[in-house]
């Protein structure tokens, strides 16, 4: 055992307690600011790891086309059944399209596509850098003088901001398509005005709101997943070896899932 | 040319504790490691075995003190300084730390990509070689997840050696291993030494079989260090907390190593 020095058998009372909880939120902040401004940097270091880029693009894009394509389905047919009983009411059934084509574009395709892939791949690429973590593999990296950042971060970076706001596209039209099934075939609503509706009432300012969102929802999940498994370390209560992988990642699904919630807020009501 | 491969001055280095307080690992510790030697860090678990061999590499930085590299302060250094500091060392950490991803070969091939412009025909000669060197030849295609701990410490040895380390660092370098594997993997060490010329720094609990190896043993105690110019300097030690050392962790087996000596 190493010698202790300092107050460590001393009991803390709750201001030192809530002072130490502050400080170690404003070292967690200021390490994964870091650690953003680090991986984006990484995506313009030379030489770029473009076969890396492409596993993840794989791996983040057409690995999750299966649930995205599911997600999307199902919700848009419960959006075409819901939206048909609520318009029904007020005799606007007519209104079925651009309900549940605004209601995708702006906001469920980004906020679901984001969730969905944070709980699917963000989960794996968080699991993936802690075990690489604890097994000093990124250490090894670090040691061999290649810069882990270019080498294993930046491609995950660059592989969801690109892949992210596609899958998000495949689900407005999944999920359009869906809505169209439920309420032009199951419950007879006209298919002129649900596509005239879709098409009179989209705007190219929608589209770009649903298009800003994907793009800071993929930041979210891959910075929050991948960061939280890159600093497995120094994350207060994860704990060791398999137990402090399986905490971490769990906490960095919340964490970005959440974050996503909240962001969703904060750009609607910024750009809407 | 300083004669020193890397020299410890003053260094201190101290953990935050869960509970509040620090826990002094190493305090104040002077130490150097001359070129071309073989050097033990020894001492039990929780001494800061380990904790030296990062603090050299720049993975964590110190509390105060300097650290230098052949005669250079590296204390503190960052970015492409620091890169560059590392191409002067190869590294066998304790679990190998391979690529579970990447096979045998692109696990060695790896340093060779990724900081020389050499050709993919070159990679694969100089791979190749040492691949065989290492007795490893046949298993370039397999993952580490398929090869035992032993040939993954060679392999870690191999991917280690690719740039020509003018310094070595092992961190625990037989763990796990058995007796015989462990004979083994001296034996590569010295033979590499030899053939390569860099300087070892070993950290291990492998005692006494690493003395075969040692030219200078340092132990770490409660954040201090004793430096012996060889391993008999120190079982022959009149410190009272050295005599206490040699005698929990070697007994009666290095009593018997030294008679064989």
């Amino acid at each position: 055992m190493a010698f202790e020095q300092g107050e460590g058998s001393m009991q803390r009372n709750p201001v030192e307690k809530l002072g130490e909880t502050g400080l170690y939120m404003l070292q967690d902040m200021g390490r994964m600011g870091l650690y953003l401004l680090l991986a984006l940097k990484g995506v313009f270091r030379r030489p770029f790891r473009m076969a890396e880029f492409m596993r993840q693009m794989h791996f983040i894009g057409a690995g999750s086309m299966m649930v995205i394509f599911c997600t999307a389905a199902s919700t848009g047919m419960v959006l075409g059944l819901q939206g048909y009983y609520s318009l029904h009411k007020f005799g606007a059934e007519g209104m079925l399209g651009s309900a549940v084509s605004l209601t995708l574009i702006m906001e469920l395709g980004p906020v679901l596509t984001a969730i969905m892939v944070a709980g699917r791949a963000g989960s794996a690429m968080c699991a993936e850098l802690g075990i690489m973590r604890i097994s000093e593999q990124i250490d090894a990296l670090e040691c061999m003088a290649v810069d882990p950042f270019r080498y294993l971060i930046s491609p995950k970076f660059l592989a969801a901001l690109v892949s992210i706001p596609l899958l998000t596209a495949l689900f407005d039209v999944v999920g359009i398509a869906g809505g169209y099934v439920a309420g032009v075939h199951l419950m007879g609503v006209n298919p002129g005005s649900y596509l005239e509706g879709m098409r009179t009432s989209v705007t190219n300012h929608d589209i770009s709101l649903g298009v800003i969102k994907s793009f800071v929802f993929a930041l979210l999940v891959v910075w929050i997943c991948s960061g939280r498994g890159y600093f497995i370390y120094q994350i207060r209560g994860a704990g060791f070896g398999a137990q402090s992988v399986s905490r971490v990642t769990t906490q960095a699904v919340v964490f970005s899932s959440i974050s996503v919630l909240i962001f969703d807020y904060l750009l609607t009501a910024v750009l809407l | 040319m300083s004669e020193f491969a890397i020299e410890f001055k003053d260094v201190t280095k101290s953990f935050a504790k869960q509970n509040g307080g620090r826990q002094m690992i190493l305090d104040h510790v002077n130490f150097s490691i001359p070129v071309g030697k073989t050097t033990v860090i020894a001492g039990g678990s929780g001494q800061g075995k380990s904790v030296t061999l990062k603090l050299i590499l720049g993975l964590m930085p110190v509390d105060s003190g300097q650290i230098l590299v052949g005669g250079e302060d590296v204390t503190g250094l960052r970015g492409r300084s620091l890169e560059q500091l590392r191409t002067r060392f190869g590294v066998l950490f304790q679990g190998s730390a391979l690529f579970d991803s990447l096979s045998v070969y692109e696990n060695v091939a790896l340093p060779l990509r990724e900081r020389t412009s050499k050709s993919d025909g070159e990679i694969r000669e100089q791979v190749m070689a040492i691949l065989t060197q290492l007795e490893l030849t046949g298993h370039e295609e397999k993952f580490p997840a398929q090869l035992s701990g032993g040939m993954r410490k060679r392999v870690g040895l191999a991917r280690a050696l690719q740039l020509k380390p003018e310094i070595m660092l092992f961190d625990e370098p037989t763990t796990g291993l058995d007796p015989v594997m462990t004979q083994d993997i001296y034996r590569l060490f010295a033979r590499t030494q030899e053939q390569v010329g860099y300087t070892a720094m070993i950290v291990s609990h492998d005692i006494p079989k690493v003395f075969n190896l040692a030219d200078q043993v340092i132990v770490l105690n409660n954040g201090k260090t004793d430096v012996f110019a060889s391993p008999e300097a120190l079982q022959w030690s009149r410190e009272p907390h050295i005599r206490e050392f040699v005698e929990s962790t070697m007994g009666e087996i290095y009593q018997s190593y030294l008679v064989e000596q």
